[in-house]
């Protein structure tokens, strides 16, 4: 008990720096992954190719191995001296838009085929039919599985921790290493994860209650 | 047809991520291999009329082996190699508090403890005693007991050896020094009156690679593992040698169990007197070119 009251601001900075890594990391996979799932359904043969080599390699890769590139290959080859910030987002933000990429390719194969022809039919382009027909479709239908992405993200931004970010789990490890009672640490830092993901979870139930229609 | 066709799209995948893993591999650059030559590996006498009034003990001696705790990732202070073979500075006080109590080296069975779960494993009795970068310090006495201090560390930093801008702490400002997540000599360094900016990774191989790639100046953590990384290649790296905290070692064991501490305690002693601890600091971190401080002896009983 007496942890969380002598460490309040170590707390509070940890819990931020996993807020601001989640949210950064998820607005970059969730533009990411359209994008990318975009270039899975397009015509164009190359870009398809691109989309499927990037979900690919990216969701096959432990996420702890993209950290390592991020971190010792990236600042040595590109960008010397990129804060730990950018690169940790970059990392979570790659890995996990290759999973927003496919929740949203399987959202838009729930819309019937009819309608992208229907569409073109009116002399819609591609873009256009993406943009107006098919993805306010498949929002509804990618709504969960996004919601579990995006928790899976919130803990997945522990491993940032380790790499010079200020973050939950890093404070676990500073309060762990003074010799600090373990069992109340884990329980505060188990809670603030908790906060984030419920926060999360409530988000997209109210946009799923939302977006419902009867089909 | 189409199968092969899917075949070849995935071998060309998998060597594209070998490819990809291989830079960020833990091998390191090409060039830089540890030269540090051998480590210094002794056997001590084993006193078979150890007799000691600790329920620990007891178990250990009906079972005929003793479980230390260690690390396994600290070059030339506890280190396991590839074939599973423990050496290190470490390694060599457990052995010889082992032989004291009585037990061989093959009764030895060697047990690697992270830091963050170490007074679990010594208080739940996983271990029988611990002897790794051990510091005493009275939050960590609340839930166990030390014997020692053994050895008294220090924060310092390591360097690259052509590096003769950094002297010490107070020549840090504006350098970039790496340390792992959480460990208490990052906290000092951030301090506003050295003014360095930090890197936080999750091990310290990882810190020396970054410096041995010129990514940071310094690494900084208690003098003993600076060493060991600095024996592991003295033709690269050097400490600083101007420890600014105090970091006594002790051996961890489980709380109240004086008789095993005294019986510790008096196995330090001797094997410090009759030089074995001289001969393993000189054959593992005196390789890194640091000279030999006798320990005090006799050694306080915290």
């Amino acid at each position: 008990m007496n942890v969380l009251l002598d460490f309040l601001p170590e707390f509070r900075k940890g819990f931020l720096g996993t807020v601001s890594l989640t949210a950064a990391s998820s607005a970059l996979a969730i533009l990411l992954g359209l994008l990318i799932a975009g270039f899975r359904v397009s015509p164009v043969p190359p870009l398809r190719a691109f989309g499927t080599a990037w979900v690919t390699l990216l969701r096959n890769t432990p996420l702890t191995l993209l950290f390592l590139v991020a971190f010792f290959v990236v600042p040595q080859v590109l960008f010397p001296g990129t804060s730990p910030f950018v690169l940790a987002t970059l990392a979570l933000g790659f890995y996990t838009s290759s999973f927003v990429c496919e929740a949203v390719r399987s959202g838009i194969n729930t819309v019937p085929l009819g309608q992208a022809e229907a569409a073109r039919s009116i002399g819609m382009t591609f873009t256009q039919t993406l943009r107006l027909i098919i993805l306010p479709q498949a929002t509804r239908t990618v709504l969960p599985p996004l919601s579990s992405i995006l928790i899976a993200l919130t803990k997945n931004s522990a491993i940032a921790g380790a790499f010079s970010n200020t973050e939950l789990f890093s404070v676990s490890k500073l309060l762990n290493d003074q010799g600090r009672p373990i069992g109340w640490i884990f329980l505060w830092i188990a809670l603030a994860y908790l906060i984030i993901t419920f926060a999360i979870s409530g988000l997209f139930r109210l946009l799923e209650r939302r977006l419902e229609v009867a089909r | 047809m189409r199968i092969r066709k899917t075949a070849a799209a995935g071998a060309v995948v998998l060597a594209l991520a070998a490819t990809a893993t291989a830079c960020g591999g833990e091998s390191g650059t090409a060039g830089d291999k540890a030269s540090g030559g051998d480590v210094y590996s002794g056997t001590y006498p084993v006193n078979d009329k150890a007799n000691v009034n600790s329920p620990a003990w007891k178990e250990a001696k009906k079972a005929g082996k003793i479980t230390i705790g260690a690390k396994a990732d600290q070059p030339y202070l506890g280190f396991q190699d590839t074939t599973g073979k423990r050496t290190g500075f470490d390694i060599e006080i457990a052995k010889m508090i082992a032989a004291d109590l009585g037990f061989s080296e093959k009764q030895i069975e060697f047990k690697t403890v992270d830091s963050n779960v170490r007074e679990t494993a010594i208080s739940k009795g996983q271990v029988d005693y611990y002897v790794g970068t051990y510091t005493i310090n009275d939050e960590r006495k609340k839930q166990i007991d030390f014997a020692g201090p053994y050895y008294t560390a220090g924060a310092d930093l390591l360097v690259r050896r052509d590096d003769k801008s950094i002297t010490g702490p107070d020549t840090v400002k504006g350098k970039k020094v790496c340390s792992i997540v959480g460990s208490t000599p990052l906290q000092e360094i951030k301090k506003p009156k050295y003014g360095a900016t930090t890197t936080e990774l999750a091990k310290y191989s990882l810190c020396v690679k970054q410096l041995l790639d010129g990514q940071v100046d310094a690494v900084t953590t208690d003098d003993a593992i600076l060493k060991g990384y600095a024996a592991e290649r003295p033709k690269k790296l050097r400490v600083v040698g101007k420890p600014f905290t105090k970091e006594p070692y002790g051996v961890g064991l489980q709380k109240g169990d004086k008789a095993l501490r005294d019986a510790i305690t008096d196995a330090l002693e001797k094997h410090i007197k009759n030089g074995d601890y001289k001969k393993a600091y000189e054959g593992t971190l005196g390789k890194s070119g640091t000279s030999f401080v006798a320990p005090q002896t006799p050694l306080p009983r915290t």
